[in-house]
């Protein structure tokens, strides 16, 4: 099967998406997982971040529109300050969640932890800006 | 002591709640730093967190309508506590001082003439003292050192990353170190300082945060740390409420007490500052044992 990789290419309909909401260049990437090695909530995702990205240039909309690892993210920017091609990874991450609620998709599947009287307000607020917007 | 040194204060939500004791400790030490903290007389909560799609542009304006009024109020450099904050002002003043980044569509939504200018420079009050205040202005002030305590400084990502708004080395931060050891602390350097903790992902994965928690924590124990300082009441939950969720899985986990970095000061300064909401009693006591100065010690005393 030939694969062409690119987002001139009319079937790249979701790394153009990607690439608009985060203004990040997709194709840049070149899988040196760099970003996967130093993500704190790595081992907690169904796809590795360097794999989410390999799955956007491969225009592999069901994988993307499917995979949990995006609500894992913590925007904590370790990829993005790590990555040699100077991609911010947290961007792509936040446009993928864009693209699962703009589709639809159930925003919050766990449901709150027990003691949400306890969590401070910044845990709280950031949780729904993040993930309710 | 300098004279007129003087900057907004925007406290944000958590300061004034469940983190009272960071900002009534950092009031105190600012106080005897001869620092003249002035409080925006209005402010909002500010996003506490950067919206990273380029798009959309409404999740900035809580942060921007705060920046046009310290502005207004004529504030030059405004000094935050919170990382969360810090990093929030930051990433959406800096929407305003380059180019191509959504101010003209921003300004014309809030219908603003000239436009807010940018020119609002946010500090994080660790990056103040590094700036204006000299550690040995800090260390002339301690009254009772914090000799013998190792204490881990603990940065955390929101005032190292990203880049553009870093206060400090991303991947080797020392911000804290002078402080620190002009308290008379010592330092403990560890791998994990400027690791995420997980951040909100407590509201939902706490399962997630925990292993987070118990990797720093087990880190900082490992490098034979007394307690960890940190800078943002988010990373203080984390660590410190969740250590009995550590536990569960880490029986052997020993209680790490989690301080702010102002409370250490405070302390050592011999400076009364606990309020009685946000304080976590475990912690405290165990932080209280390792902080509490010998009879002996006139330092205390003389402050009374």
């Amino acid at each position: 099967m030939k694969i062409i990789l690119g987002n001139s290419h009319p079937q790249s309909l979701f790394a153009q998406r990607i690439e608009a909401l985060s203004r990040q260049k997709l194709f840049a990437c070149y899988q040196c997982g760099k970003c996967s090695s130093g993500c704190p909530m790595a081992e907690s995702m169904d796809l590795l971040p360097n794999r989410v990205i390999r799955e956007a240039q491969l225009n592999n909309g069901p994988v993307i529109m499917s995979c949990r690892a995006v609500w894992f993210c913590s925007s904590c920017f370790a990829c993005a300050v790590r990555c040699p091609k100077g991609i911010d990874i947290a961007r792509i991450m936040e446009a993928v969640r864009t693209l699962q609620m703009l589709d639809g998709k159930p925003i919050t599947e766990q449901p709150f932890c027990e003691d949400t009287g306890t969590l401070p307000q910044i845990a709280l607020i950031s949780h729904f800006r993040k993930f309710n917007m | 002591m300098p004279e007129g040194l003087r900057v907004g204060y925007f406290p944000g939500c958590t300061l004034k709640t469940d983190a009272r004791d960071f900002e009534s400790s950092a009031l105190a030490v600012a106080r005897v730093l001869g620092i003249e903290v002035a409080e925006l007389s209005r402010w909002n909560c500010c996003g506490t967190v950067y919206s990273l799609d380029a798009v959309n542009l409404m999740p900035r304006l809580a942060s921007v309508h705060n920046l046009i009024r310290a502005e207004e109020e004529g504030f030059s450099e405004i000094m935050t506590l919170c990382s969360m904050c810090y990093n929030t002002l930051k990433q959406t003043n800096n929407l305003f001082t380059s180019k191509n980044n959504g101010r003209a569509a921003i300004n014309d939504f809030l219908c603003l003439k000239p436009g807010y200018s940018g020119r609002v420079k946010i500090y994080h009050f660790l990056e103040f003292l590094r700036e204006k205040i000299r550690p040995e202005q800090v260390k002339s002030l301690v009254v009772s050192p914090l000799a013998g305590v190792a204490v881990a400084p603990y940065y955390g990502c929101l005032l190292l990353r990203p880049k553009e708004i870093a206060i400090d080395d991303p991947e080797k931060p020392e911000i804290l170190t002078p402080i620190l050891s002009a308290l008379g602390a010592k330092v403990i350097d560890f791998p994990f300082n400027n690791e995420c903790c997980g951040a909100y992902q407590t509201a939902v994965h706490q399962e997630a945060v925990a292993r987070r928690a118990y990797r720093i924590i087990s880190s900082a124990q490992s490098e034979g740390a007394d307690m960890i300082a940190v800078s943002c009441p988010l990373c203080h939950y984390n660590l410190s409420a969740l250590q009995g969720l550590v536990r569960s899985t880490h029986p052997g986990l020993k209680a790490m007490p989690i301080v702010y970095f102002t409370e250490l000061m405070a302390r050592a300064m011999g400076l009364d500052y606990r309020t009685e909401i946000g304080v976590i009693p475990q912690d405290v006591a165990a932080a209280e044992a390792r902080l509490r100065p010998s009879p002996n010690d006139p330092g205390r005393e003389a402050l009374k």
